[in-house]
């Protein structure tokens, strides 16, 4: 919660004005009922027409000041809540950009997301709630509450049987129907789910006939959302009827207790009239203020979990953001990792153990295993998106921590494993890694990449709009531009995570051809074939996060077992 | 008297709607792939934007526009200038808006009498609803003063109105269980009949459209139709007698107050409608920003690796602040005019419950009317504006529903396949398969497969091979018959595929595919999806033939293991086994296999490969095929490239051709 109050410390003044602003509202919708009972007691019994004009335009006045009010009150309302969202989302934001893997991780695309978008909405809204009702609810009950005793104190004595009717009826209601909610929406996904399954599995269902059983399949899930959709409507339609009739059979109290008084001379009729007003007044207030408290929870919950994303501390921190200058040395290794061994944290047994290898400037190393060995971890530590749990990895002979990010992730080409561009044009996403990229530099890595082929078949060429993930770009093709997008630049480390598993061999041939002629960079080429890695100076053999092999080609098929195995499972 | 019960009412019924509308909209978000703690989250918490306004201006905008949907459905819709997609997607039409009401109505008159059951549950409501207001009134009258009040005559009104309360809680209650029983049974109608639809449809459709839009049809789209008709039009009923009910007491109380009542009511409805008009619009531009802020933190968010690797931070905060600007503009403006009306109403209706109190004390002064009157009138004068506010709800939901509907009724519009009732099912004995003078192609524009030719003898093993996006699974389609030839005939033991039913073509074949489907169920579900009923330990026998058996046996539940929808609790090697599994039970004649090498390890690759190899033996079979010895052992090798088959024959004789294949079987041994 205190994130929270330091960014609504920006909204003192509407924070404040706006309750203020609704109080005046609220006390124009009191005072009214009371002057119309005056209109009727005085001016109608009096016969007093100048009194009855008088009071009625006081009570026109005041709708007109409590209408002034109210949209004073939207407004500053409305700004708050804008203003807020706007503020928090900004914040937010900037404090996801600066998470490492390890918190992206534990929370989730989809969770941040959606605790950055409904979350902060809700919160928003239920402080604007508060700014535009929080007074008027309390202030209206307690003033008709008010206002109906000094009418009369004994009569006033029913409330104290209506005010927790109604709130009983409230939060019964509510209480059985939030888990049928629940089970509405499950059966809502289901329905959804299976149309998804069907849509994306129609080959396979109609390869095994199988159109009938799908459509039972579907009708149980319709169904049963029928089933439970009807079920919460009939519970959660209750709540009209029986609020209304509590309502109502408290007014027929009113008037035959009122009557009574009446007969006796301590009460009026327009008394009696503002009576049952008021009485009308409380019971909706009363509704009202239990849906203003639901919809607190619900916004302190949704606090809650805003909060915790703020509370969240990176776990890989800058430590330094100072650029080094670095002396050319062909001596030192490019890449080097010294003992390391890295952990997940949700993980029993490490991803990586104990790796030591020395990589020199313009080298390839290779790193090869199956899925689940720990060869992605390899370059996750390089570019530093984790630490290592125990060990170092230095490049050019200095800790990668001490380097600033700039100036660490400025040296690396990554190619990762999942091929995604970015929606914008292509030559926005070739130039990510250097902005101002000129179209020499981008040919060059497009060439390189063995994009040219289809690249110059598109429409617009370089401006040819990227949908989001890219995905009007092949597998194979935007695999390949995401290598254009780490060439483009010159990196002096390219790393390339399995990213050309969608590739044909020839075509994966050419690009390696072509990596080699022309880039200058040291290669760290992560592949699950060994035709791949066969070629470089380095090869790293993974098994389980174990190292069982390190050497080059000819001497890893004498002495390591898994890499002869791999090598001879797919060329033999 | 019953000032802020109209306002209540209305809050309750529109959130009653918002419900509903907003549990469609989360069905809608895209399902994160792992599992998400939030995921089943009460309903109501969530403000999601509604893409059913989306839909709206998408029919009812664009037409004759620009369109900017790539979705085949959607360009449907469009009239002008797509011409050439139109004629392409020939059997959808677009309905007219006005058959469009008429065969949306179709659907409720198979419920006739649950109409007619609303209609009068309706009237009832409203009746008891005007009553209560004129017997409080009428029994204050007997209240006049001390000693002069008749407690004989208020006892019979109290009668009548504890009555008239507890029939209009029954009655209003009545109403709002059949209206949305109704509501719901329609729903479920439509959902059967799209979700049979697309059973039927060619596959064309099916791979041109968007999935997800086409689900959206199939939730939000069903939904707002359902609403707007059924819920809209009960609502309508519903303000409808309550509004001539209203008047006629009115008129009967006292005529000039009425007069001045019914003159003053067409503010109020164009303040409404105004209102609503500019919530309206400014809700959309902000569901519109809050889609592209949510899609751009996805797209950040969800690639923070890149973005990190590449120093992006700064760069995606600039461009996330620019997103974030604009919706708070949009928010701001939503978020003060959708409140705002309800001050607006309260205050027109102040004023006007001001002029009737001055106007009834006027009159009372008179002895026009009693005071228990005024009192009514000022209750009518609440009760009477209120349907008004409701119908321009009304007429704004049948808006959205009409356009909803021709969505949905673009997709049930479809044509069906050509039926094959009637046709002799597929008797093969030798299994042959022949391609004669084949074309083929997806679009008209695009030529692709020309003057095919082919011969397949029992047994034979043809490898498809190729560059990536070549077309291999084109003649997948086309032997399973999920899209038809051009020109040419595919023949199987010399009969034409089409001259067959496709259920026993189908028969035929096996066929796992590089993309694995497996859907939520068990794993024993899963196996036994080729046949039905299939007994535990023909099950287990399949599984073991597959090499998955032990695999099975250690996950939680073993065979009754629940595999989630993405199937995330299982690798892409472990699928694909299980789908083999599902067609060892079955034991096709024929096979169609689509090798999977991406991110399958060493080891589960050769599991896959020596089931594979089981389930080949003496079967005709087509392999798209990525490892050489399917490749060399194959009787028939087809080399595609770019849609054509550009080589075709043994191993032997396309390297002595030093063509293509010659290059492409070289590079494997290249030295880079």
């Amino acid at each position: 919660m205190k994130h929270i109050w330091k960014y609504l410390r920006g909204y003192k003044k509407e924070v404040v004005v706006a309750p203020l602003v609704k109080m005046f509202e609220t006390i124009t919708d009191i005072v009214i009922p009371l002057l119309v009972a005056k209109m009727i007691d005085i001016g109608v019994h009096n016969k007093d027409l100048k009194y009855i004009l008088i009071v009625g335009s006081i009570v026109v006045a005041m709708n007109i000041v409590g209408f002034i009010c109210a949209t004073i009150c939207a407004k500053l309302a409305a700004k708050t809540q804008a203003g807020l969202s706007y503020d928090i989302r900004k914040g937010m934001y900037a404090h996801i950009n600066t998470f490492s893997h390890a918190e992206l991780d534990k929370f989730g695309t989809a969770t941040l997301n959606n605790r950055m978008t409904h979350d902060v909405a809700r919160v928003a809204q239920g402080i604007s709630n508060f700014l535009r009702m929080a007074l008027r609810s309390p202030l209206l009950v307690i003033g008709s509450a008010i206002m109906a005793m000094i009418i009369d104190i004994k009569l006033s004595l029913l409330f104290l049987i209506v005010a927790p009717l109604i709130l009983i009826a409230v939060f019964v209601i509510l209480k059985i129907t939030t888990p049928l909610y629940n089970k509405t929406q499950k059966n809502l996904d289901r329905v959804s789910e299976v149309t998804r399954e069907n849509l994306a599995g129609v080959r396979v269902v109609r390869a095994f006939n199988k159109q009938d059983y799908e459509e039972e399949r579907f009708a149980t899930a319709s169904n049963n959302l029928r089933k439970s959709a009807v079920k919460v409507v009939s519970i959660s339609s209750l709540l009209n009827p029986i609020t209304g009739t509590v309502i109502n059979f408290a007014i027929i109290a009113v008037i035959w207790f009122g009557g009574l008084q009446v007969n006796v001379g301590s009460l009026t009729q327009g008394q009696l009239i503002a009576f049952v007003n008021y009485l009308t007044q409380i019971s909706m207030a009363l509704i009202s203020l239990a849906n203003l408290i639901i919809s607190f929870i619900k916004a302190a919950n949704c606090a809650k979990r805003v909060g915790e994303v703020f509370a969240t501390q990176p776990s890989v921190q800058e430590n330094n953001s100072e650029f080094i200058e670095l002396l050319q040395n062909k001596e030192v290794p490019k890449i080097e990792f010294k003992n390391v061994t890295f952990k997940y944290s949700d993980s029993a047994r490490p991803a990586v153990s104990n790796l030591s290898f020395k990589a020199y400037s313009g080298q390839t190393v290779g790193i090869i295993g199956g899925t689940g060995s720990g060869k992605s971890s390899i370059a996750h530590l390089i570019e530093r998106f984790f630490d290592p749990t125990k060990g170092e990895v230095f490049i050019d002979g200095i800790n990668v921590k001490d380097y600033s990010f700039k100036q660490l992730r400025g040296k690396i080409g990554l190619v990762p494993q999942k091929a995604v561009l970015f929606k914008g044009t292509l030559k926005k996403n070739l130039r990510f890694r250097k902005e101002d990229a000129t179209l020499e530099e981008i040919n060059k890595a497009v060439r390189i990449s063995q994009s040219e082929e289809f690249v110059k078949d598109l429409a617009d060429k370089y401006d040819f709009k990227v949908q989001a993930g890219g995905k009007n770009f092949s597998g194979g093709q935007r695999q390949r531009l995401t290598i254009a997008r780490a060439l483009v630049g010159d990196p002096e480390i390219l790393i390339m995570d399995d990213s050309a598993s969608a590739l044909d061999f020839a075509t994966d041939a050419n690009l390696r051809r072509a990596i080699k002629e022309e880039v200058n960079a040291t290669v760290v080429l992560i592949s699950q074939r060994a035709n791949t890695v066969r070629n470089s100076d380095i090869i790293i053999v993974l098994d389980k996060g174990n190292v069982v092999g390190i050497g080059k080609h000819k001497e890893l098929l004498d002495t390591c077992e898994v890499y002869k195995e791999i090598y001879e499972s797919q060329l033999k | 008297m019953a000032k802020k019960i109209k306002e209540q009412v209305n809050r309750t019924k529109a959130e009653e709607k918002e419900f509903r509308k907003k549990q469609k909209a989360i069905a809608m978000l895209p399902k994160p792939s792992f599992n998400n703690p939030e995921k089943v989250q009460p309903v109501k918490e969530v403000d999601v934007p509604r893409p059913i306004q989306a839909s709206l201006d998408r029919a009812v905008i664009t037409k004759g526009e620009e369109n900017k949907n790539e979705h085949l459905f959607d360009t449907a819709i469009i009239t002008d200038k797509n011409v050439v997609k139109i004629e392409r997607v020939a059997s959808i039409q677009k309905p007219k808006n006005k058959p469009v009401i008429f065969r949306s109505l179709g659907y409720l008159s198979k419920y006739w009498y649950l109409v007619i059951l609303i209609l009068i549950c309706c009237l009832m409501n409203s009746v008891f609803e005007i009553a209560i207001p004129l017997i409080i009134g009428d029994g204050i009258d007997f209240i006049v003063g001390p000693g002069n009040v008749n407690f004989n005559m208020i006892l019979k009104y109290m009668l009548a109105l504890g009555i008239s309360a507890v029939g209009y809680a029954v009655f209003k209650w009545l109403t709002a269980r059949i209206a949305n029983g109704l509501s719901y049974r329609v729903e479920q109608r439509l959902h059967n009949d799209i979700f049979n639809k697309f059973n039927k449809v060619p596959l064309k459709y099916i791979d041109n459209a968007s999935h997800g839009d086409l689900q959206s049809r199939m939730v939000n789209d069903v939904d707002q139709v359902t609403t707007g008709f059924v819920t809209g039009i009960t609502d309508f009923f519903d303000c409808l007698g309550t509004i001539v009910l209203t008047i006629i007491f009115m008129f009967k109380l006292n005529i000039t107050i009425s007069v001045v009542i019914i003159c003053l009511t067409p503010i109020s409805i164009v303040v409404s409608l105004i209102i609503s008009k500019l919530c309206h619009k400014h809700f959309k531009r902000q569901a519109k920003d809050l889609g592209n802020l949510s899609g751009t933190l996805s797209e950040m968010v969800g690639n923070q690796k890149i973005v990190k690797g590449f120093l992006y931070e700064d760069r995606s905060i600039e461009k996330f602040d620019e997103i974030n600007k604009k919706l708070k503009e949009s928010e701001y403006k939503a978020y003060f005019y959708s409140p705002l009306a309800g001050p607006i109403t309260r205050f027109l209706n102040g004023i006007l419950y001001a002029i009737v109190a001055i106007m009834g004390c006027v009159f009372a002064l008179k002895g026009a009317i009693s005071v228990g009157t005024i009192s009514v009138f000022l209750s009518f004068a609440n009760k009477y504006s209120r349907p008004f506010n409701d119908i321009a709800d009304v007429i704004t939901d049948l808006q959205a529903a009409i356009a909803s509907a021709v969505r949905v009724f673009n997709v049930l519009d479809i044509k069906n396949e050509v039926s094959d009732v009637g046709l002799p099912t597929l008797q093969m004995k030798k299994g042959e398969v022949a391609f004669n003078n084949v074309d083929f192609s997806y679009t008209q524009d695009k030529k692709l497969i020309q003057n095919f030719n082919l011969k397949v003898k029992k047994g034979q093993r043809v490898a498809i091979v190729g560059p990536t996006g070549c077309g291999k699974s084109t003649l997948i389609n086309l032997l399973m018959r999920f899209y038809d030839v051009d020109k040419g005939s595919i023949e199987i033991a010399k009969q034409d595929i089409r001259n067959v039913t496709r259920q026993s073509l189908r028969d035929k074949y096996g066929m796992v595919l590089q993309e694995t489907w497996l859907f939520a169920a068990s794993v024993k579900e899963n196996i036994a999806y080729g046949k039905l009923g299939a007994t535990d330990a023909e099950i287990r026998k399949a599984a073991k033939l597959a090499g998955v058996d032990k695999f099975i046996e250690t996950m939680p539940q073993g065979y009754d293991t629940i595999i989630n929808e993405s199937g995330d609790n299982l690798s892409q090697g472990q699928k694909q086994l299980i789908c083999i599994a599902r067609l060892m039970l079955t034991k096709p004649p024929m096979l169609i296999l689509d090798e999977a090498t991406s991110n399958v390890d060493t080891r589960t690759e050769n599991a896959i490969q020596i089931a594979f190899n089981n389930m080949m033996v003496n079967k005709t079979s087509f392999v798209v095929a990525h490892r050489l010895s399917t490749i060399t052992s194959a009787d028939v090798i087809l080399v595609m490239n770019k849609g054509n088959i550009i080589e075709q024959g043994t191993h032997k004789e396309l390297l002595e051709q030093k063509g293509f294949y010659y290059n492409l079987y070289n590079s494997q041994f290249s030295r880079y």
